[in-house]
């Protein structure tokens, strides 16, 4: 094969300490497993709770260990809902899919040697990993973790351990890191968008970057736009707690019999900025699982990503449209009616763009020979995954239906099938389809199988039944069923979901099981295992350290140069000179 | 930082990009930069108008009027570093470092002067906690000095650097985005001034 | 594996429909309000149309699937086929746009909308993790509160000022009764941290804002006691902050105030 190779310059040197190559690397690829593991590493500990969460649900009065042989307080159970979310939505799905995946390929799919800014990148690592260790201390300070919910609405979240266990220190340390959160994420995001507008190689032009580099893009201008709002929404709000200003807590607030001391603030203010970040949020934890499945839908079909062009359009048409929807998680917070009107109909034209998606990708595979490799099991579950939580959407973005359905269980099967199990799916397919060129071994396909398998049903099992919850009118964020009597009925199917999340949960720990038995015994892998075209599959599994070994490569095809007439091979790499 | 950290974060990694582009992502970080930090304020001031129109308990807080002093000081600085560049890449070393030192004496005499303004209000009785409006004013004064300090430490560094005459032509990168994130401080300030003046 | 997946995916569409529709036995309890027949319908024809959309998605991912299972051929070579593309985008748009104007109504009966002038007005207090209702008595004016006043130790949890001689006939109760076929104002105020006020057979729900009065209108009709969870996150005792709506005939109704206020 000749690849295009322009005047090479001298090859660049791995440095050689242990703590300068592992530790404090400037390297994007190794920056970017450390990310990938952290996410790892969150998400075991965010299922972790989550499944403590399924056991209170099912068996209220049960013991459980880890809790001294007694029952779970409500109070530990609201924590768990809090410190879940948190963790999931913050150190899973913003870290792995775009700190993880995107530095580690960003720069070697558009030809570059590194990341616009290594400092900067590992700097925003170790904050992000800073970050975490704060949040995970919050269990461990007087009171415990906070127990408002990731949302952290003020007045609960505002007016101190007065407002319930956890509300204390463990609301403090909270906001400290999710502030430091956005300060790593804001240093990634920009990281992200100089690498792409600068650093493309020769040849690469913006329509010719594979769907992820579009997709890592799209999700860090939101990253930029977004976390920089967060960050100053939690500046008000610690000002509130610990200095006494009154930005979000109205006055003349009475808990036990005690007057707060603020006055004239705006709970609903609280909302607005946080919504402002948190609807984008929902589209960076969920965008690089599309763009992961549609490049690998492309390269297991052996065809071209149906609609290139329109898969970008809305892409950013995704993005610039998160933007203008956050008052649906508001409708009936008290604002405006006019307001929410206005909110619906924004919020289901994004249902067009996530409609092209689903179309091009379902397209992507029409007329194609479909290798049912693992990663092609993971993408083709995450269209399925994405098209079923998407469509509970329209229910939840029409005031209407919301003036029913707000707060109950559907909105926990929505945004856990699209937002967090569908991402998630994402990261599986991209783990699958990357390992053998992050670590140079093959991944075990039976135990990925059998980890797809029982993922895919699982979660079906256990988030479609909580739309049917939803329809009865199961509130969300409830310890347990005892307290209103029209949810006796459904504790059965509490019980049911717990089991299904206790089998799904066991079998992760095979998918973390394979990730180290194929690090250790898996097959060598080949340069070029998938027969992809991107630039990462030109150089050797695992990279050298300057990525391209010395070469500069230069681009003169498109990303998806599949069965095209005419060539000998059902594939043709991006830096193939044309004939 | 270590030396080599601090060496690569300010020369970028030119020798493994091809020519010109170093130059062109610290251009382009720094424009980054400064929409993030738009964001950051854009949500101060949207958290500032919808609170000011809130309750009855917003007392319109009259500006100290040494305020308008340290805004003429600021506008200064920005003209001297605007100088410091222009020697800079007329290769005049004298009157670089003259400029830059009029540049950081002047940033420097800002803050100090934000600082007074914060203790004449203190004096005055007028805490963060007294009122949303004086909330608002030590928050947006306070978030714009440390965002200054920041771009005075890089101004310190380069101070070093010219004084070791280590500053020259190929520098010019440096002093250039950091010229562009002061002029940015500084507009942010008329900015914030206006909104505290304005918008009472 | 092809065929394995196409049934799978086709599996979990058609037990998914199953369980979504009514006789299922997971279904909305029947309405007693004026929004409610309007709900229900507006809520079957999204049910309906996202079914739709569902089903033939899946089906098509799981045919798809099936049917372009790698035998060693050569794929084909399709880039795109704009017209289409573009079909399928207006017809989506079309579609998703006007479900949200054909239910529209509703939001604008019980949001935008003023409550009838003759309706009773009833304040709804939430605190951490009870509910209390205030009615105004037979002066029709709701009395001063004062929060240094809040304590229900002393039996005036809602702090109403003995000063005022509007707040005198105030009737507080922990849960909310209302006569049938009456169009009620209800008034929602917040003692603490945010509540939420809804009752699932009214088909309506609003936040409890503490410093906010957010207000909803209903008119009941069928007698009966429904539950009033509290739907947004209050603290550790969110799971049990309930009261009952109690829907009386007039007579029951009438007594009921004049019972209560002897107590």
């Amino acid at each position: 094969m000749s690849h295009g190779t322009a005047a090479a310059p001298h090859v660049h040197q791995a440095p050689t300490g242990f703590w300068k190559k592992y530790i404090f690397s400037l390297d994007h690829k190794v920056i970017g497993i450390q990310y990938w593991l952290l996410a790892l590493t969150a998400v075991f500990v965010g299922m972790g709770l989550s499944l403590y969460m399924r056991l209170r649900l099912a068996w209220p009065s049960g013991e459980f260990p880890f809790f001294g042989g007694a029952q779970m307080t409500p109070e530990m159970y609201l924590a768990l809902v809090t410190m879940h979310g948190t963790i999931m939505v913050f150190f899973v799905l913003t870290t792995a899919p775009q700190g993880g995946f995107g530095n580690y390929f960003l720069p070697i799919q558009i030809g570059a040697a590194d990341m616009a800014f290594p400092v900067l990148n590992m700097l925003s690592f170790w904050v992000t990993f800073v970050a975490f260790v704060v949040m995970i201390l919050a269990f461990f300070v007087e009171g415990g973790a906070p127990i408002g919910s990731w949302v952290a609405y003020p007045p609960l979240s505002a007016v101190g351990a007065i407002a319930g266990p956890g509300q204390g220190m463990g609301m403090n340390m909270w906001i400290i890191s999710i502030g430091i959160f956005c300060l790593g994420a804001l240093l990634g995001a920009l990281n992200f968008i100089a690498t792409t507008l600068d650093m493309r190689a020769r040849g690469m032009s913006m329509m010719r970057m594979p769907m992820t580099c579009w997709v890592w893009f799209v999700t860090a201008v939101l990253g930029l736009l977004a976390f920089g709002v967060l960050l100053a929404a939690g500046i008000l709000l610690l000002l509130d707690r610990t200095a006494g200003t009154s930005f979000f807590v109205p006055g003349g607030l009475v808990i036990s019999e005690q007057l707060i001391d603020h006055k004239g603030g705006s709970p609903i203010l609280w909302q607005h900025l946080f919504w402002f970040f948190g609807h984008p949020e929902v589209y960076i934890a969920i965008l690089p699982g599309m763009g992961a499945t549609s490049q690998i839908l492309a390269v297991f079909s052996r065809k071209p990503v149906y609609g290139y062009r329109a898969m970008v359009m809305a892409m950013c048409g995704i993005g610039l449209l998160g933007f203008l929807v956050w008052g649906h998680h508001m409708f009936i917070s008290g604002m405006s009616p006019y307001t929410a009107m206005v909110f619906s109909v924004l919020t289901l034209s994004i249902g067009v763009p996530s409609a092209i998606k689903t179309f091009n990708w379902i397209g992507t595979m029409w007329g194609g020979q479909i290798r049912f490799t693992a990663p092609m099991l993971y993408a083709i579950g995450f269209v399925s995954l994405f098209i079923s939580g998407g469509l509970s959407g329209i229910f939840l973005g029409q005031p209407s239906l919301d003036l029913y359905l707000h707060d109950t269980y559907f909105v926990v099967g929505h945004f856990h099938l699209v937002m967090g199990v569908a991402a998630i799916f994402g990261m599986f397919a991209g783990t699958q389809y990357w390992f053998p060129k992050m670590f140079g071994k093959m991944m075990n396909e039976t135990m990925s199988k059998i980890h797809f398998w029982v993922t895919f049903l699982g979660v079906y099992a256990i988030f479609m039944p909580m739309h049917y919850m939803g329809i009865v009118g199961h509130p969300r964020r409830y310890a347990d069923t005892s307290g209103v009597d029209f949810l006796a009925p459904l504790q059965d199917m509490h019980v049911f979901i717990s089991y299904a999340a206790m089998i799904t949960i066991g079998a992760q720990l095979l998918f973390l099981f394979n990730i180290i038995w194929s690090m250790m015994k898996g097959p060598k892998a080949s340069d070029n295992p998938w027969e992809a075209t991107t630039l990462e599959w030109s150089i050797p599994s695992p990279p050298p350290f300057d990525n391209f070994g010395g070469r500069v490569p230069v681009v003169y095809r498109g990303p998806y140069e599949y069965s095209r007439p005419g060539e000998a091979k059902d594939f043709v790499m991006q830096d193939e000179p044309m004939k | 930082m270590p030396p080599s950290m601090v060496d690569e974060f300010a020369h970028g990694n030119g020798d493994r990009l091809p020519p010109g582009t170093a130059r062109r992502v610290y251009h382009t970080g720094m424009w980054l930069a400064l929409i993030a930090i738009s964001m950051f304020f854009i949500a101060f001031t949207s958290a500032y108008i919808v609170r000011s129109g809130l309750g009855d308990d917003w007392q319109a807080l009259s500006l100290p009027p040494l305020l308008w002093l340290n805004t003429l000081i600021l506008l200064a600085s920005s003209y001297t570093l605007d100088a410091t560049r222009r020697a800079l890449l007329g290769g005049q070393r004298e009157a670089c470092n003259r400029w830059l030192m009029a540049t950081v004496i002047l940033g420097a005499g800002f803050l100090f002067g934000q600082y007074r303004v914060w203790q004449d209000l203190a004096a005055a009785g007028i805490f963060l906690i007294t009122n949303p409006s004086s909330s608002f004013f030590y928050l947006l004064t306070a978030s714009h000095a440390l965002h200054l300090l920041g771009g005075l430490a890089a101004l310190g560094y380069i101070s070093i650097e010219a004084l070791r005459f280590r500053l020259g032509p190929a520098k010019r990168t440096l002093v250039e985005v950091t010229a562009i994130y002061w002029h940015f401080m500084d507009g942010l300030w008329i900015y914030i001034m206006l909104l505290l003046w304005l918008w009472r | 594996m092809a065929l394995l997946l196409a049934l799978a995916i086709t599996g979990i569409t058609l037990a998914s429909m199953y369980y979504f529709m009514p006789s299922s036995g997971y279904w909305l309890p029947p309405f007693i309000s004026e929004y409610g027949a309007a709900y229900d319908k507006h809520f079957m024809l999204t049910l309906v149309i996202t079914g739709v959309i569902f089903f033939l998605a899946q089906i098509a991912l799981a045919y798809t699937v099936f049917r372009y299972r790698g035998q060693g051929g050569k794929a084909q070579y399709i880039l795109g086929n704009p017209k289409l593309e573009i079909v399928w985008t207006v017809a989506a748009g079309v579609i998703f746009v006007s479900l949200v104007f054909a239910g529209q109504n509703i939001w604008v009966r019980a949001h935008i909308e003023a409550a009838p002038a003759d309706a009773i007005k009833i304040e709804m207090w939430g605190q951490q993790f009870v509910w209390y209702a205030r009615y105004s008595g037979p002066d029709g004016q709701f009395g001063r509160t004062v929060p240094e006043l809040m304590k229900e130790s002393i039996g005036n949890p809602l702090g109403i000022d003995p000063e005022d001689p509007a707040g005198k006939d105030d009737l507080v109760m922990p849960v909310m009764a209302v006569p049938v076929n009456k169009p009620v104002e209800v008034i929602l105020r917040s003692k603490d941290v945010i509540h939420n006020f809804s009752v699932r057979e009214l088909r309506i729900k609003q936040d409890a804002v503490p410093g906010l009065e957010n207000r909803l209108h209903f008119t009941a009709s069928q007698i009966g006691n429904y539950e009033i969870p509290c739907m947004e996150i209050c603290g550790l005792g969110h799971y049990q902050m309930r009261s009952f709506l109690q829907v009386k005939s007039e007579a029951d109704y009438n007594q009921w105030l004049i019972d209560s206020a002897i107590q």
